[in-house]
């Protein structure tokens, strides 16, 4: 009796452990999938030129996606010299003074900015920004994308100066500074992996992001340098590709993403090696 | 947090130091509240979203009220304009990922939290994390060329001999492949991060001394985690998953690009369909009418509000977990 009972308990732990592995194993599949369908079907469309020259019209062979690639970076440009200060300097007040209810606000709206669809933001800035300059144009791409960047910065920002140590901020007190200057010349400088990791973090969900982009920077097949006209992005030219109906433009796409995909795991891979090295020297 | 109160701190004011007036440095203050306009900004931005989308969609708030949400025509040039097939098709579509996704994830979090390893502990940490840095067009990429036709010519013609009785799964089986049912397993793929991290995340927080008091009564390594861990983190792993379900609901891309963009309610999951955000993707740009851009905007909101209930519920639910006594680490 007592050897049935123990087995039948043996024999639940197997199947409850088996279920996690298998689930494990489940999981990881759709990632090999997705990198491998990604580098195989891309890696024949990378060329020089491929990152130089301009989009070609259907039915002429080679093309590249040079505009989208920098377009894809005046964006970004825009993005961070919004949102970065912005953010930074908010999570720098949540870390230092946020612990009344004011910061509790923020945080909370922060987390949930975080949560609201990238599209939705794409509609904020159309009606507001778009509407009213008349056309899509990189001014409009890049608010939208410092808009999507900003919650993450400033919870970034929040969690890795806080792990500053307090003795480096005494110490400066000790000095005579006051606490404004201990908080730029020492807290600062000695967070500033911290928030180059959230910096990082937030310039890669950027990066990889469409929805917003649609229709506040639109699409363009040619050169742009100027922040009121419309500016091509690397995720955008991607989706024009694929929803057209032609073979050599879906080849193109799948190009696009592996240039796309490829900055997006580098700048994550490396936040995360900054983050660990840091964890390690404390 | 550090104690840093200014008066604890600093000397008392002495005559020669001009600069430091009543106890307090001035640049204390300006950097305080220079710092808090910044901060201010996360709180301006949601509200200014709030506001500015209700301001744009007031056309189509007034002409057609709350009937907007059940009306199940959609026809743009006659002016009819029923939301219910794009919530039909968004609840849909996030409720198969998320039939899809719960066991999986689950078996995750508690893999990573309770079973693995050490050393398989950080390489599978970085596999979740790259799962979720993927962009989503190009999730939307893959699952237009690869899934979709994977799952026309294998899955489909397998679920319809097997469970052809149900309407779900009866239809015909031509076209791409774009479909409710690749909709659901993208979506499945994209917030399989968040539910698995998070789940993860709030497992760890249950104190060790739980899980030594249980095993110390001779429980096996499940008993211990369905005694010690799991009722501790309900609410939290209930969390987890409506945070899942808000990101089904909102994702745009991805599901633009595989679920075929057909403004129908079709019993059948092998049938093409559309969500808000699909709807709101493919037409924002392309209009210039007034009363079809505020509809659109309307659309918009009503995904707003929704996920902004979700992220919110998400948010109390997984706090809770945070502040058991005794936890490990707070969330």
């Amino acid at each position: 009796m007592g050897t049935r009972v123990y087995r039948k308990r043996k024999c639940v732990d197997w199947v409850m452990r088996s279920w996690c592995i298998v689930a494990t194993l489940f999981a990881v599949v759709p990632l090999f999938s997705v990198l491998a369908y990604v580098f195989v079907k891309g890696i024949g469309g990378l060329s020089w030129n491929f990152f130089v020259e301009l989009p070609k019209p259907v039915g002429e062979l080679g093309g590249g996606v040079g505009n989208a690639i920098v377009g894809s970076f005046v964006l970004l440009g825009i993005a961070s010299v919004v949102g970065i200060p912005v953010g930074v300097l908010g999570g720098v007040y949540l870390s230092e003074f946020g612990s009344n209810r004011f910061g509790k606000a923020v945080r909370f709206c922060a987390d949930v900015m975080a949560g609201v669809p990238s599209i939705l933001i794409g509609i904020f800035v159309y009606t507001l920004v778009v509407l009213s300059m008349g056309s899509p144009s990189a001014l409009a791409g890049g608010i939208a994308l410092s808009i999507l960047m900003l919650p993450t910065i400033i919870r970034t920002t929040e969690e890795l100066i806080k792990l500053v140590p307090t003795s480096l901020r005494e110490a400066g007190l000790a000095l005579g500074m006051p606490k404004w200057r201990v908080i730029l010349r020492v807290v600062l400088p000695a967070g500033m992996s911290g928030i180059a990791t959230g910096v990082m973090l937030a310039i890669a969900r950027a990066f990889g992001e469409t929805a917003p982009l649609l229709f506040t920077a639109g699409y363009n097949r040619f050169w742009s340098a100027s922040l009121d006209k419309r500016i091509s992005s690397l995720p955008v030219q991607i989706y024009e590709y694929a929803s057209s109906p032609y073979e050599e433009w879906h080849q193109q796409a799948w190009a696009a993403a592996l240039i796309l995909v490829l900055i997006v795991l580098i700048l994550n891979v490396s936040a995360k090696l900054l983050t660990s090295s840091r964890s390690h020297a404390r | 947090m550090p104690q840093t109160d200014d008066e604890q701190h600093e000397p008392k004011p002495q005559p020669r130091l001009s600069h430091v007036a009543g106890g307090k440095n001035i640049g204390d203050g300006v950097f305080k509240w220079m710092t808090a306009g910044f901060a201010a900004t996360a709180i301006l931005v949601l509200a200014a979203m709030l506001i500015q989308m209700t301001r744009a969609s007031t056309l189509s708030l007034q002409r057609f009220g709350l009937g907007f949400l059940t009306e199940k025509e959609w026809d743009p040039v006659h002016e009819i304009f029923g939301a219910f097939p794009f919530i039909f098709g968004t609840v849909v579509s996030s409720v198969i990922a998320l039939l899809l996704v719960i066991p999986v994830a689950l078996g995750v979090a508690i893999f990573l939290s309770e079973l693995a390893p050490a050393w398989l502990k950080k390489p599978l940490d970085l596999i979740i994390e790259l799962l979720a840095a993927i962009p989503s067009i190009v999730y939307g990429l893959w699952g237009m060329f690869v899934l979709a036709p994977w799952l026309l010519q294998t899955i489909f013609p397998l679920l319809a001999k097997t469970l052809g009785f149900l309407p779900l799964f009866q239809g015909e089986l031509q076209g791409s492949g774009r479909s409710m049912f690749a909709a659901g397993i993208v979506l499945a793929i994209m917030i399989l991060p968040t539910v698995a991290s998070v789940s993860r995340d709030v497992m760890a927080s249950v104190p060790k001394g739980y899980r030594e008091g249980v095993l110390a009564l001779g429980a096996t390594r499940w008993e211990t985690i369905r005694v010690a861990v799991l009722p501790n983190v309900t609410s939290g792993i209930v969390g987890a998953i409506v945070l899942g379900f808000g990101r089904a609901l909102g994702e745009t891309m991805a599901v633009t690009m595989v679920i075929g963009n057909r403004a129908e309610i079709s019993a059948s999951l092998f049938a093409p369909a559309a969500t808000i955000a699909s709807m709101i993707a493919n037409e924002y740009a392309g209009t210039s009418e007034a009363l079809y851009l505020s509809v659109l905007t309307e659309l918009g909101l009503v995904l707003f509000a929704v996920t902004l209930v979700l992220n919110i519920v998400s948010k109390l639910l997984v706090w809770r977990v945070g502040r058991m006594p005794g936890g490990a680490r707070s969330l």
